[in-house]
């Protein structure tokens, strides 16, 4: 479903403050696979997914996704195959405009905008179902500026947004880490849930190596710009949180520099 | 004392009165403009200059135009194009040469200069007398150019009403509030952001031709703080609009508060100059009204959350300790 093959990037190049952020990443992702990326400060992953979702051009190497090469797409054009959900739950959605409104601007990702009225009450009907599925009460304050939820509401508002049309790529970039851990955990559950509903490829950075283990059937681990483990089926199931500092070590030669990973 | 006395005889009551059926109509057509303003300054989060530029390019292009025997109404519409231009030549500099939006605008304002006076063949302005064309709306007529200026405004509120409630204004909407939201959803954000300026200055220009046919004739230093004073307009807008409605405020409630935002304005200033002041005080009267309500909310923000502040509770806990 995903390919990515080679990639480099380098951060301000030729700078005293030149970061080689990217260093010949490859990574295959089959159709289905939740993969949840872990990584020290800097390791590269919040990179490597904007490297997928083309918030930038790549310096070189190519990125494939369901066989098309969008390497050469910019990012509003890529979204046509890509779900994306932030760190900062401010960023996912606009906040001067209605849940409503901002759930119909995720439903037509991909498609051109056309000068049609941009809800009918069919497709409020449809939102109301899908929002009531949050279990948020969301359903009935289906107007209300996005401006006025709760930091956990708008990621599971930009959750739904995400997949309201399957997207090929679901990408998830620490997307519970701003919040409290017990909306972290309700937002984590319903990301569990869309994700095995739809069957949906996705890869998930995480701080919190107990939730990088427990979700997915897959895990990397990124150290320096580049994939320094690669855990998947049975393996992954027997992982510990000991197992993976053990590794890290070995496939690195340091130390695992997070206390926040270990701890949480 | 005597000088007071004699000042204050000189104002009658009837002569302001008889002034503010004027002051309206003016109020109406500038309203146009300030619903311009807002699309980039609110919708766009953009201070686009350049409409100092078309509001006088909008009277430039019609005045020739009617003199050139073109029907007034025909001259108004393609005024409005001319806006459109203007504002796609900004949307352009801005989003696809990388110009910070609001040195694009200035540019296209300082370019505009020499194109509205090209336009009137380098005369600073050009008179069309209601006397020799049946242009569509006059001084001469005030009761008829507040009604046909009225039909502009509700037509215009309607129009974007039903725009910004589209699939493609909505995307416009959320370009202006989130850019990075925007682009995940697959928005082309360059492309709204040229939409919106368009619109705006096309707003602007067609403001500019009816006040040129109102006026008299098209100058082309009409436009000159058309920015503050449709800024002016759009926050006394805001601020009546906030008061009476609240939470109720809806889009098109906020249009039509921008629109009486415009005529309060252009009350004020009857009164300014039924008050004998002079009027190119009138400027410094506005910008100071604008600095003050652009700052509000801001010095809101800073009395609640301050290092003064602070400080102060620091040194009340060192004391009672």
């Amino acid at each position: 479903m995903l390919e990515v093959i080679n990639v480099c990037k380098t951060f301000d190049p030729g700078t005293v403050n030149e970061k080689k952020a990217l260093t010949g990443v490859s990574l295959k992702i089959e159709e289905g696979d939740f993969v949840t990326v872990i990584g020290g400060n800097g390791a590269g992953k919040s990179t490597l997914l904007n490297a997928i979702a083309g918030v930038w051009p790549v310096d070189e190497g190519t990125i494939t996704i369901d066989g098309v090469d969008v390497t050469g797409i910019p990012d509003f054009k890529r979204a046509a195959y890509i779900g994306r959900v932030f760190q900062d739950p401010m960023t996912g959605t606009a906040s001067a405009l209605g849940i409503d409104e901002n759930l119909a601007l995720a439903e037509r990702r991909g498609h051109s905008r056309r000068l049609v009225w941009g809800i009918s009450s069919k497709q409020r009907a449809f939102y109301k179902e899908r929002l009531s599925e949050l279990n948020l009460g969301l359903e009935d304050r289906i107007s209300s500026k996005v401006g006025v939820l709760s930091g956990g509401q708008r990621q599971a508002v930009t959750l739904l947004m995400a997949t309201l049309q399957r997207p090929k790529i679901l990408l998830l970039d620490e997307h519970t880490a701003a919040l409290d851990p017990k909306t972290a955990a309700t937002v984590l559950e319903t990301t569990e849930k869309i994700v095995n509903r739809d069957h949906l490829t996705t890869l998930m950075i995480t701080h919190n190596m107990h939730d990088a283990i427990v979700h997915g059937n897959r895990l990397i681990m990124m150290n320096n710009g580049n994939i320094i483990l690669d855990i998947r089926g049975e393996d992954k199931k027997k992982l510990t949180i000991k197992d993976l500092l053990n590794e890290f070590e070995k496939a690195s030669g340091e130390e695992f520099a997070n206390d926040k990973a270990i701890l949480s | 004392m005597e000088a007071i006395g004699e000042y204050l005889s000189s104002l009658s009551l009837s002569g302001l009165l008889s002034r503010i059926p004027a002051g309206v109509s003016q109020g109406l057509i500038w309203a146009l403009m300030a619903i311009g303003v807002y699309i980039t300054f609110r919708i766009l989060d953009i201070a686009d200059l350049s409409v100092d530029g078309t509001f006088s390019t909008g009277g430039a292009v019609t005045a020739i135009l009617i003199i050139a025997g073109v029907p007034p109404i025909v001259a108004v519409i393609i005024a409005f194009f001319c806006g459109l231009l203007a504002g796609i030549v900004t949307g352009l500099l801005h989003t696809r040469l990388g110009i910070p939006a609001i040195l694009a605008g200035i540019l296209t304002q300082y370019a505009l200069y020499s194109i509205n006076l090209a336009i009137m063949g380098f005369k600073a302005n050009t008179a069309i007398s209601a006397d020799n064309y049946n242009l569509v709306v006059s001084g001469r007529n005030v009761t008829l150019a507040i009604f046909i200026s009225l039909a502009f405004v509700v037509a215009i509120i309607a129009a974007l009403y039903w725009f910004f409630g589209t699939e493609r204004g909505m995307s416009v909407r959320a370009t202006g509030c989130n850019p990075q939201m925007s682009k995940a959803q697959g928005i082309n954000i360059n492309l709204n952001k040229v939409i919106g300026l368009a619109i705006s200055n096309g707003l602007v220009a067609l403001s500019g031709s009816l006040f040129a046919q109102y006026s008299g004739f098209a100058d082309v230093n009409s436009g000159r703080g058309a920015i503050v004073i449709g800024l002016a307009a759009v926050i006394i807008g805001e601020v009546i609009g906030d008061a009476l409605l609240g939470k109720r405020m809806n889009f098109a409630f906020r249009m039509v508060f921008i629109a009486i935002g415009g005529i309060i304005y252009y009350l004020i200033y009857t009164l300014v100059l039924w008050l004998k002041m002079d009027p190119n005080m009138m400027k410094l009267f506005t910008a100071v009204i604008v600095a003050i309500c652009l700052a509000a909310p801001y010095l809101k923000k800073v009395r609640k959350n301050s290092f003064r502040r602070a400080g102060k509770n620091s040194a009340g806990g060192r004391k009672d300790a």
